[in-house]
């Protein structure tokens, strides 16, 4: 193997796409050529560093160092004076937080998720396989029987990391045992308002996601899965589908996976723009090419899901903690996180810190923790007034949250939930009525409409949280009629959509009941 | 013609449908799904053209009415409200001479909103046809328009 004395990781991502880093990358190729340096200096192409706001990044090691806002006269500098001469370009350098900073460069113990992203190149699956990719896959189908793998999964108390929480193993062995054709489906319908962790997660490691899939498929005894992912993220549909590709030239997916008696295939399914799709039966009727109009549950996906048969649907970051689990075990896991939240949580942190970025922390990690050590803190100085923490259907958490344990039963236990991970952060200048009214445009927008509170429930709140806004001869019981109709939503609804108004409507009232003129 | 290929590169099954309307209409060069279109994939699928209607209505990236050659779509969640996508879609009202959901006269520009386009990291964003842009200024939105003017 060739040895490099620096390796440069440029972080391909959509983000990254449309600041044309492509471009950037190939000045950087040709200046490092030009400079005679392509025997001793590597690029590699990788998913997400993580950090945002900072136009194109690269990462340079083995110093560590973060470039900024690269243009072709930075670069030319840089591989002049720091990939030539070792001189560090200190006025290009930018400084994630320490902690933040330790986090993507040395992959500590806790990113699982994460643990390769923005370090393998995403579109090679050799990449994956040398850090011990598709081993769990190996390990489970000559060592391990498929309820030996639900169990393991079980004892790991691995819980779903799309909003709800619930036992994965737990899912799985309600599939398990019944007989016939059965389906695993991902949810990648990416909606939840300020939520992109599961569209990094593909672009920076979809073979995790593929070895994942196929293990479920082993346990519960399905020879087909679907990722749904939603159309508007180009990039991470391509990216899923060359893996596929590859998985499939590997013998990985196909018939006798592995040469063993398992087969099994994925096929992966595009939105068009539905945030209730989001929702695992309103997914199972787009997967199935119809409106995505929820179900009525019981009966649950894993009973009678797709095309009527059981269906085992996970979120992607779910499914991506899954190999390690079977690769080193469910007690191995279970030193991440909290007892009964075990392992970790990936946070997209936006709003208004000073670095707006992705983190995979230990389940119950502090609110504080999050915003103010891997966030960098509030943007120009200002007070931290509230978080919504777990998007759109989350909760606005104020000051006496900050050092509550973030985990399913720690949140629950305040009313509020940790959703998908979204922490949008605000400052004192923000003016809470115009987010609520923002918050009820969207749900008013994406309400299918095939339930009544939902349908008239969410125009309803709106057009008096407008009224509220605009002064408009107000009887002055205005929240309190807001309070009961959210109530009711959430009483009656038939999805989550309809039920989650509530959340930031009394939390918001909660902390700011004088500010909203209550 | 270009439909009927795409219709013919998927099995007649249901399930294919969003990847049928899909790619019919980014092959269209107003961006729309047209009732002739509708009738040949009903025909294709054996689903009746009011079921097809209705997927087509459901989801907010298919269209029926003709759009613009470039589909702006800025992103109005709450991440991006925050960072003042408000004033940035009153700013491309004005800079267009049209309303959220209407196309210019010389059929260029729709100028749309969508919810959350998962790139909260750089907000404000939106979305032309296919690529995302971030980080808005009335000043950058500015730019971007005029170079897609060019175009």
């Amino acid at each position: 193997m060739k040895i490099f004395r620096s390796h440069i990781l440029i972080g391909i991502d959509s983000i990254s796409q449309m600041q044309k880093i492509r471009d950037i990358e190939k000045i950087l190729k040709a200046e490092i050529k030009k400079n005679g340096l392509e025997e001793e200096i590597k690029v590699i192409e990788s998913g997400t560093l993580g950090v945002f706001g900072f136009g194109v990044t690269m990462l340079v090691y083995p110093e560590g160092v973060y470039y900024a806002n690269l243009d072709e006269t930075k670069i030319k500098r840089i591989v002049e004076e720091h990939l030539l001469n070792g001189r560090i370009v200190e006025e290009y350098k930018i400084e994630p937080p320490e902690a933040k900073k330790d986090l993507t460069i040395k992959g500590k113990q806790e990113r699982i998720v994460l643990n390769n992203v923005g370090l393998i190149d995403p579109r090679n699956i050799n990449d994956y396989i040398a850090r011990d990719g598709y081993k769990a896959l190996e390990k489970a189908l000559f060592e391990m029987k498929p309820q030996e793998v639900i169990e393991e999964i079980k004892k790991s108390n691995l819980r779903g990391r799309g909003g709800a929480g619930f036992p994965t193993g737990l899912k799985l062995s309600f599939t398990a045992p019944i007989e016939g054709e059965k389906f695993i489906v991902c949810n990648a319908d990416e909606g939840e308002p300020g939520t992109f962790k599961d569209r990094l997660i593909m672009e920076g490691d979809p073979h995790k996601l593929i070895e994942a899939m196929i293990l479920s498929g082993y346990a519960v005894g399905a020879r087909k899965g679907y990722i749904y992912i939603r159309g508007e993220y180009k990039l991470s549909i391509e990216i899923m589908q060359n893996a596929i590709k590859q998985a499939k030239q590997y013998g990985l997916l196909g018939d006798n996976i592995l040469e063993s008696d398992f087969s099994y295939d994925i096929e992966i399914k595009k939105g068009a723009g539905a945030y209730v799709c989001g929702e695992e039966t309103a997914l199972i009727e787009s997967v199935e090419g119809k409106r995505g109009n929820p179900r009525i549950k019981p009966p649950f996906p894993g009973v009678k899901g797709l095309w009527g048969k059981p269906t085992v649907v996970n979120n992607v970051e779910t499914l991506s903690n899954i190999p390690s689990i079977i690769v080193n075990g469910a007690d191995w896991y279970k030193q991440f996180g909290m007892e009964k939240s075990t392992g970790t949580k990936v946070y997209t942190i936006l709003g208004h810190v000073n670095y707006p970025g992705l983190v995979e922390v230990p389940m119950g990690t502090t609110l504080r923790e999050i915003i103010f050590t891997y966030g960098g803190g509030i943007k120009g100085d200002k007070e931290f007034k509230v978080a919504l923490v777990g998007g759109a259907a989350g909760a606005f958490l104020g000051k006496d949250m900050l050092d509550v344990p973030m985990d399913f039963d720690h949140l629950g236990e305040y009313k509020a939930v940790l959703g998908s991970g979204a922490v949008l952060v605000m400052d004192e200048d923000v003016d809470i009525l115009d987010i609520l009214e923002n918050l009820m445009e969207f749900f008013n927008h994406e309400s299918c409409g095939q339930c009544s509170p939902c349908r008239i429930g969410n125009p309803t709140i709106l057009r008096l949280i407008r009224k509220i806004k605009t002064n408009d001869n107000l009887k002055g019981n205005e929240w309190e009629t807001i309070e009961e109709i959210a109530e009711a939503m959430k009483e009656t609804s038939l999805c989550a959509l309809g039920q989650s108004p509530i959340l930031p409507i009394s939390s918001a009232l909660k902390y700011f009941g004088k500010e909203l003129g209550r | 013609m270009i439909v009927d290929e795409i219709i013919k590169k998927y099995e007649p099954k249901e399930e294919n449908i969003l990847y049928i309307l899909h790619d019919i209409q980014d092959s269209d060069p107003q961006h729309y799904l047209s009732k002739e279109v509708i009738k040949k994939v009903s025909t294709h699928l054996n689903i009746s053209l009011s079921q097809i209607y209705g997927v087509i209505t459901f989801y907010t990236m298919l269209s029926v009415k003709p759009r613009g050659k470039f589909i702006i779509r800025i992103c109005q969640s709450t991440p991006c409200h925050l960072m003042g996508s408000k004033s940035l879609i009153e700013h491309l009202e004005q800079l267009l001479r049209v309303n959220v959901g209407e196309t210019t006269e010389d059929g260029v520009f729709t100028l749309e909103t969508t919810s959350c386009l998962g790139v909260c990291g750089v907000a404000p964003a939106m979305m032309i046809n296919d690529d995302v842009y971030g980080n808005l200024t009335p000043k950058k939105v500015d730019n971007i328009i005029e170079k897609m003017r060019d175009e």
